[in-house]
């Protein structure tokens, strides 16, 4: 059965009529509503590329069926800040040159921008617990940090 | 410097014989410089003795470099504009570089064994040289003076002392073509190299190169505005998703369509064992594939149980042997010797596991092949696709976009074919995107080694002989470019012939011991089609491995002639950087000489401190690691480095130290986690619970890198090199920090646990 659904993303209000309401919201959003992030990785909620904040909370959207985002608010990596006005977190990644292929980028920046705010001066190890779980298969997991390090440290 | 090469057609139009029935051709411009015979209205065909095939400058003098290698997430576009740009002589801001497109660049090879500067980077070099020079001469013929009396800066060609006679690039040039021949080594690939009569800068004259240039792609993905391959939509697109067997070597018996009637408008394509669906919506097909129902055959077990696996490669009958690398008779020699150390080493078999799987997006047409891929080899991409479709490499055109980081051939190429099948199939575009289990499953596999070395050691703790041996499957069971459908997935599927090729490697660190022998064996792969276990290159292929025993070996042999492993490495490597890089990763570390541990460790948590030192061809890179060993729960925890890194001229340090890091990082989690798992029918390790890799609270906290800058050489490869002594280092500290030998990889908790109760 089809289902009518409104989502609210990066500030944009959108109605969508879903023919398959298990859809995950990941497929709704790259495919119906055309953005490029976030990214599918394993489609398991294993690795995080696919993260957006659903009403603020950093989500895997590669396993989040769309009807359920229904009325939801949602935030993808594009929506948090523009090259004219960064977020401080994309500032501070861009500072470190953070990633390499950036693949799993999502994850991570998502995951950072609702660290900051609930632990602006997280430590190094409440750092590294934020982030456990996600994947980043190149390895730029000393950049990463470095610039989360960047704002938690100036805080 | 006046005897530039014209092309045939340029010398043509110049001698004015045949100007009427070239004209269209491109050399009718009233523009084009008459002396110099430089500059066309029309682009040359794209080879690689054209210059215009390297260099192009617009009217607003801005450059564009064409670059036939691509950027698997390191940034190496950086440099090469780096490169361009100072040899031009223009503003580092004024370059782009387009890469991996088959319709602009030459096929250098695409991203493969730490070429991109090495090789890929001296054909822009000396094409930017080039440039210059051309550009010089048209600025000479147009001040009535000679090269040698113009100055370049930001790209504004000025006589020297007149201010008032200036010209820019986009005045000379611009929108325009060079129409300059350049000299051809007749090769493609990694071994392409171009060059013209121009010499390029001496090192002391570079003002862009040596500095930390930002990556501007950074940003781009951090605002969400880069395309990676993944997001390419093409009007008309159909998503498709692969159907893989249960059982590795299984046939398809029988095909079920009524499995999936609920799912709207979905294809099946089966051609021989290839299984695939294709529907309009990407989330239809996900489904699709998951439910429909697939009759395979229950062939007789593939392999091994999984703790047989080495007992049976060594029962093997090789398939291939090589290598020898020998000097004097270390047997005779051993048997003579005061004592005989021998020691065996393990390496598993090892994923790529790419953050995203391979995604290709194809468009079959009746005369015409366009394919979007985030390949790292685009030229071989279209090749393989070309041939898979019966088609001319020319009616192929394959656009490079960014990529997961690939790691060697992964499951991009792979992807590719399986999308060209399922796209002509159905006679439309397909994006073609794999599930995780493809990209970690499915993909050519790092192959699974066994190493047995030995040495002698006289009475005087002299180490005089050294033997080497490896029995392995082969570097190249597929082959590393996916040029070639017979090594694809999809056509081993479909029943084209199977060809493999036996290829194994030895140490490449130069240690004189006198005597010694290095040599190997490979071992046929244990399903010979489309096996989920097929081998070939992952990242620094063979290198963690061979080195793993290697290096270890060497630790125990300093141990056992009572020295030092530093001073031990110092005594016997016979390569000055090599010592060199040693010497300074010892000095950053503090390192104090050491002994080995006695008694049972005491302790929770147990540290220690290792070395290990790597030679990939050019590049030496020496890494000394602090790990601590947690007894009870057997966490191995690297936690701080000392990298020593000599790979030539340094493009650009801190890009290079970032570069660094993620291969330490990356090799960290090969040496500590990963390990293919199977059963006698499948492989298991499908995702990242039963693949996985290294968690950032197992990241180390520092990782201190000091890079050996050689000015008066050329960049030799980086990347790569550092992922080398990872493993190896690790099993040092951890023998150093509990007196026990891990000879088998990767250091697992339960590994490490159960040696130390």
């Amino acid at each position: 059965m089809g289902k009518h659904v409104t989502l609210n993303v990066d500030g944009q209000s959108h109605e969508l009529d879903l023919a398959d309401p298990t859809t995950p919201l990941l497929y709704l959003l790259r495919d119906e509503l055309g953005l490029n992030n976030p990214h599918f990785g394993c489609g398991l909620s294993q690795c995080g590329a696919c993260t957006v904040h659903v009403n603020g909370t950093p989500m895997r959207s590669c396993v989040l069926p769309a009807a359920a985002a229904d009325g939801a608010t949602i935030t993808t990596l594009a929506g948090i800040g523009t090259a004219e006005h960064p977020h401080p977190v994309q500032q501070a990644f861009i500072d470190e040159q953070a990633f390499f292929c950036g693949y799993c980028m999502n994850g991570w920046v998502m995951t950072a921008v609702a660290l900051v705010k609930e632990k602006p001066r997280a430590t190094d190890a409440e750092i590294r617990e934020a982030f456990s779980g996600l994947k980043c298969r190149c390895g730029s997991h000393m950049s990463i940090i470095r610039a989360v390090k960047r704002l938690t440290e100036a805080a | 410097m006046n005897a530039i090469m014209l092309s045939r057609r340029k010398a043509l139009c110049a001698g004015g014989a045949l100007v009427i029935s070239f004209a269209t051709a491109g050399c009718s411009s009233s523009q084009t410089a008459a002396a110099t015979g430089i500059g066309g209205d029309t682009k040359p065909k794209l080879r690689p003795d054209q210059l215009d095939s390297w260099i192009a400058v617009r009217k607003d003098g801005s450059v564009i470099g064409y670059f036939g290698k691509v950027d698997v997430g390191l940034g190496i576009q950086v440099a090469i504009a780096q490169i361009i740009a100072d040899e031009l002589d223009v503003k580092f801001s004024d370059v782009s570089v387009v890469m991996g497109d088959t319709a602009t660049t030459v096929n250098q090879g695409g991203a493969s064994g730490s070429t991109g500067l090495e090789r890929g980077g001296v054909s822009v070099r000396n094409a930017a040289a080039q440039a210059r020079t051309s550009l010089l001469m048209l600025a000479a013929d147009k001040f009535g003076t000679t090269p040698d009396k113009l100055t370049v800066d930001n790209g504004v060609v000025t006589v020297a002392g007149n201010t008032g006679q200036s010209v820019s690039y986009g005045e000379l040039i611009g929108g325009r073509y060079f129409d300059v021949t350049l000299d051809w080594n007749k090769k493609i690939g990694n071994e392409l190299l171009v060059q013209g009569t121009a010499k390029p800068k001496d090192h002391a004259d570079y003002k862009i190169v040596g500095k930390s240039v930002p990556r501007a792609d950074i940003a781009n993905k951090l605002f969400g505005a880069e395309v990676f391959n993944t997001d390419m939509r093409v009007p008309g697109m159909l998503h498709g998703r692969m159907v893989r067997p249960t059982v590795a070597g299984a046939s398809v018996v029988k095909i079920h369509p009524e499995s999936i009637a609920s799912l709207p408008d979905v294809q099946i394509v089966h051609q021989g064992n290839l299984v695939g669906v294709v529907a309009p919506k990407e989330w239809t097909a996900v489904k699709a594939a998951r439910m429909l129902k697939v009759d395979w055959s229950s062939p007789p077990p593939a392999f091994p149980h999984q703790a047989d696996l080495y007992k049976a490669m060594q029962a093997a009958k090789p398939v291939g042997k090589g290598g020898p690398k020998a000097k004097g008779d270390p047997k005779a020699v051993m048997a003579a010797s005061a004592k005989t150390i021998d020691a065996t080493y393990l390496w598993p078999f090892q994923s790529h596991a790419s953050m995203g799987p391979a995604c290709t997006i194809v468009d079959v047409q009746p005369d015409h092949v366009t394919v979007w891929t985030g390949d790292q080899k685009p030229h071989y991409v279209r090749d393989g696709v070309a041939a898979l479709l019966n088609m001319k490499p020319e009616q192929v055109h394959a656009i490079w976009l960014r990529g997961p980081g690939s790691y060697g051939r992964n499951d991009g190429g792979d992807s590719a074919m399986d999308a060209a099948v399922l796209s002509k199939a159905v006679g439309k575009p397909v994006r073609l995107q794999y599930m995780r289990a493809d990209g970690t499953a499915w993909n050519p596999k790092g192959p699974a080694s066994v190493h047995k070395v030995s040495a002698g050691i006289d009475a005087n703790n002299n180490v005089v002989a050294y033997h080497y041996h490896s029995t392995a499957f082969s570097r190249e069971d597929i082959a590393s470019h996916p040029d070639d459908p017979t090594q694809s997935l999809a056509g081993q599927f479909m029943g084209m012939p199977v060809v493999s090729k036996a290829v194994f490697d030895v140490p490449g660190e130069t240690y004189d011991f006198g005597a010694e022998h290095l040599n190997w064996d490979v071992v046929p792969a244990l399903l010979d089609r489309a096996s989920p276990l097929r081998t070939s290159h992952l990242r620094d292929p063979l290198g963690p491995q061979i080195n793993f025993a290697s290096e270890c070996f060497m630790d125990e042999l300093a141990y056992a002639t009572n020295m030092d492993p530093v001073a031990f490495r110092v005594k016997y490597l016979n390569d000055k950087r090599g010592v060199a890089a040693i010497e300074a990763a010892a000095k950053a570390a503090n390192w104090q000489p050491r002994t080995p541990k006695t008694g049972k460790p005491q302790g929770a948590v147990l540290k220690g401190r290792g070395i290990a030192f790597a030679r990939r061809k050019d590049t030496r890179v020496a890494v000394i690691v602090d790990v601590e060993v947690d007894r009870h729960t057997g966490r191995v925890w690297p936690r701080h480095w000392f990298v020593a890194h000599d790979c030539g001229l340094v493009v650009n340090p801190d890009a290079l130290k970032l570069v660094i890091e993620g291969n330490i990082l990356h090799a960290t989690s090969r040496a500590l986690l990963e390990e293919v798992k199977f059963n006698p029918h499948m492989v298991t390790s499908v995702d990242w619970l039963s693949y996985p890799i290294l968690d950032i609270k197992d990241a180390p906290e520092t990782i201190n890198i000091t890079l050996l800058n050689h000015p008066d050489d050329m960049p030799r490869g980086a990347g790569e090199p550092s992922s080398r002594p990872v493993a190896s280092a690790i099993a040092n500290a951890v023998f150093d920090a509990t007196g026990v030998r891990f000879r088998q990889a990767p250091l697992t908790k339960d590994r490490v646990k159960a040696a130390l109760i």
